[in-house]
């Protein structure tokens, strides 16, 4: 029953979301559509009115239809996974998302992965010993990156390392000079340009990962269980792993879970910074240049990946721990 | 008064954080009077390194950077605390009102709640920021707001939840005390410290929130606004390209970082002063 009832809070969130979007871009401002128009008719020398035409099936919004209408064409499209269409790129939004999303999974993946693993074993260790010299490190870490947000730690990277020791290259995903595919150059390029992007993400989610399992364990070592291991006289190794490890992370799983589905919104402003060509950077573009269609289309992906993955971190959490199987 | 003086001084870093937030302030409201903001343009002295008459450099168009963090910290502060104070004022009429009436308008309050907790803030904040012509700082800090005050309404309905099953709020029944004196006179000042705290993380987050939609080069209705510098530096001048721009670029960056910092630490301080059982 609370699996159905967690799918229904979903689903109904998607339906707003749908709702949301639809709302936002049939409000949109007249003048819009008139600066997509003239830049149309610009672009393919076609008259005014076409291209308001035009633009109007791109953003599927046409005044003299009914809202219900437009509604369920606009619902029916997104039913079908067509994301509707990008004015500057003259593409369907599902083109430019296959070309962006694997930018940003190859990105993210790879960080949450490092700084997932490294926080939490970090965290493991400053609860299991206490007072190391890993604690004040940790704590250090997390109230900087804490305080600095994302794109400021992304724009001093790029400042130190690209711009005055020319590490790393300061835009783009690839050199142009090598050829995509699976060889060498190309590579070595794309793990030259990813680099930064990736050490932005370690630094600020490596300190809340390793507070959130020291947390966790230092709860778990209160336990009955716990005690009840160690009067038994079990192996320290078996302890930390089956009893202490298992047990305490829970919260960093569903955590991870809801992360990854974040992911796929990217970071606006670090792609932007590093003009990397992910989901993040094209809804920048998106947004400073007006494509309400692509806006839309991504907007709606980004809502759809965060609702589903909040859906699994609920169903993966009470499958992992059988006391909240039962209720809220 | 004179105890929270003492608690300050005793906790260094809550101290600096105070320092640092007073400073900021200082620098809002008395700077623009000190000094002044010359827009004009001169390419002669462009991107030049600290001195005695451009204390932190000048810009693309050699114009005063120092000038330009002053005025831009009014800016900044404006809107972030205009920003805070509509979070708090809608989280706190929606978490109250749930956490008071309960009941079917709970559950779909709540909903609403979830919803906005779930749909990714930024990108929503910049889809609005680009629909909506925000041209002044109160329409800024409502554009920062409307998304914002998802986790504090729900933290108050739980605190109001609480708080309703307490003796004196009984007691205050009991006797008989209008509806509005309960909320007003025994809820809503049990909660005030909590508010207090978040308050400044509230800011905080408005801040980096605001400056990055601005380094976006959305909402450009001032050009002193840090996220405005960094959007001249970054994307349309090319100082970070330029290495004798560096304190430019930092400059604006230094201030965020200083900030967010100073607010950190105060509010732990503030975390002591409002909870007593925190003293130690």
């Amino acid at each position: 029953m609370q699996i159905i009832k967690r799918i229904g809070i979903a689903v109904m969130t998607l339906l707003l979301v749908t709702g949301l979007t639809f709302v936002l871009v049939h409000n949109m401002p007249g003048d819009v559509f008139e600066v997509i128009a003239y830049r149309i008719a610009q672009q393919q020398s076609i008259t005014y009115e076409e291209a308001l035409q035009q633009a109007r099936a791109i953003i599927h919004y046409d005044p003299n239809v009914p809202l219900l209408t437009q509604f369920t064409e606009y619902a029916g499209g997104l039913l079908r996974g067509d994301l509707g269409k990008s004015v500057i790129f003259q593409q369907p939004v599902n083109k430019i998302v296959a070309e962006a999303v694997p930018w940003t999974v190859f990105v993210l993946s790879v960080s949450l992965l490092i700084s997932f693993v490294i926080g939490t074993l970090a965290g493991m260790v400053m609860a299991w010993k206490r007072k190391t010299f890993l604690d004040p490190i940790v704590t250090t870490i997390s109230s900087v990156t804490d305080a600095i947000p994302d794109y400021v730690t992304a724009l001093l990277l790029m400042v130190i390392f690209a711009v005055n020791l020319r590490w790393f290259p300061t835009k783009g995903a690839y050199s142009s000079s090598t050829i995509p595919g699976f060889n060498l150059p190309f590579i070595i390029s794309v793990m030259k340009h990813g680099a930064l992007p990736i050490f932005v993400y370690i630094l600020q989610g490596f300190g809340g990962w390793a507070l959130l399992m020291k947390g966790s364990a230092v709860s778990v070592l209160g336990e009955d269980y716990i005690m009840a291991a160690r009067a038994r006289g079990l192996k320290e190794r078996r302890i930390i792993t089956n009893y202490l490890g298992r047990n305490a992370l829970l919260p960093s799983v569903t955590a991870l879970a809801m992360s990854l589905g974040g992911m796929l919104g990217g970071s606006v402003l670090v792609e932007t910074v590093y003009a990397y060509p992910g989901l993040g950077w094209f809804f920048g573009q998106a947004v400073s240049m007006r494509d309400y269609g692509l806006m839309q289309g991504l907007f709606f992906l980004t809502a759809t990946a965060v609702i589903t993955a909040n859906l699994l971190a609920d169903l993966i959490y009470s499958r992992l721990d059988p006391r909240i199987r039962t209720g809220e | 008064m004179k105890t929270s003086w003492r608690i300050l001084r005793r906790n260094p870093r809550a101290l600096l954080g105070f320092v640092i937030l007073l400073g900021f302030g200082l620098m809002a409201t008395i700077g623009p009077y000190l000094i002044k903001l010359d827009e004009d343009q001169n390419f002669a002295e462009r991107f030049q390194a600290p001195s005695l008459s451009h204390l932190m450099g000048t810009d693309y168009v050699g114009r005063d950077v120092f000038a330009q963090i002053i005025y831009g910290s009014r800016d900044v502060l404006i809107v972030a605390v205009l920003a805070a104070i509509l979070t708090i004022l809608i989280g706190v009429f929606i978490g109250a009102i749930s956490g008071l009436a309960g009941g079917p308008l709970d559950t779909t309050l709540m909903m609403l709640v979830n919803v906005i907790l779930t749909v990714p803030s930024f990108p929503l904040m910049l889809i609005i920021a680009s629909m909506f012509k925000v041209t002044n700082p109160i329409s800024y800090a409502l554009l920062l707001a409307i998304w914002s005050w998802g986790g504090l309404a729900r933290a108050v309905r739980s605190q109001i939840l609480s708080l309703k099953k307490r003796e004196f709020i009984e007691a205050a029944r009991v006797l008989g005390l209008p509806a509005g004196h309960i909320i007003f006179r025994q809820l809503l000042p049990n909660i005030t410290p909590y508010l207090a705290i978040n308050f400044i993380s509230i800011m905080r987050h408005a801040i980096t929130a605001s400056v990055g939609i601005m380094m976006l080069g959305l909402v450009p209705y001032s050009s002193s606004n840090w996220g405005m510098m960094l959007n001249l530096a970054v994307f349309q001048s090319g100082a970070v390209y330029t290495p004798s721009a560096i304190f430019y670029l930092l400059a604006p960056i230094t201030a965020i970082c200083l900030f967010q910092l100073g607010g950190i630490f105060f509010a732990h301080g503030l975390d002591e002063l409002m909870n007593p059982r925190l003293r130690s």
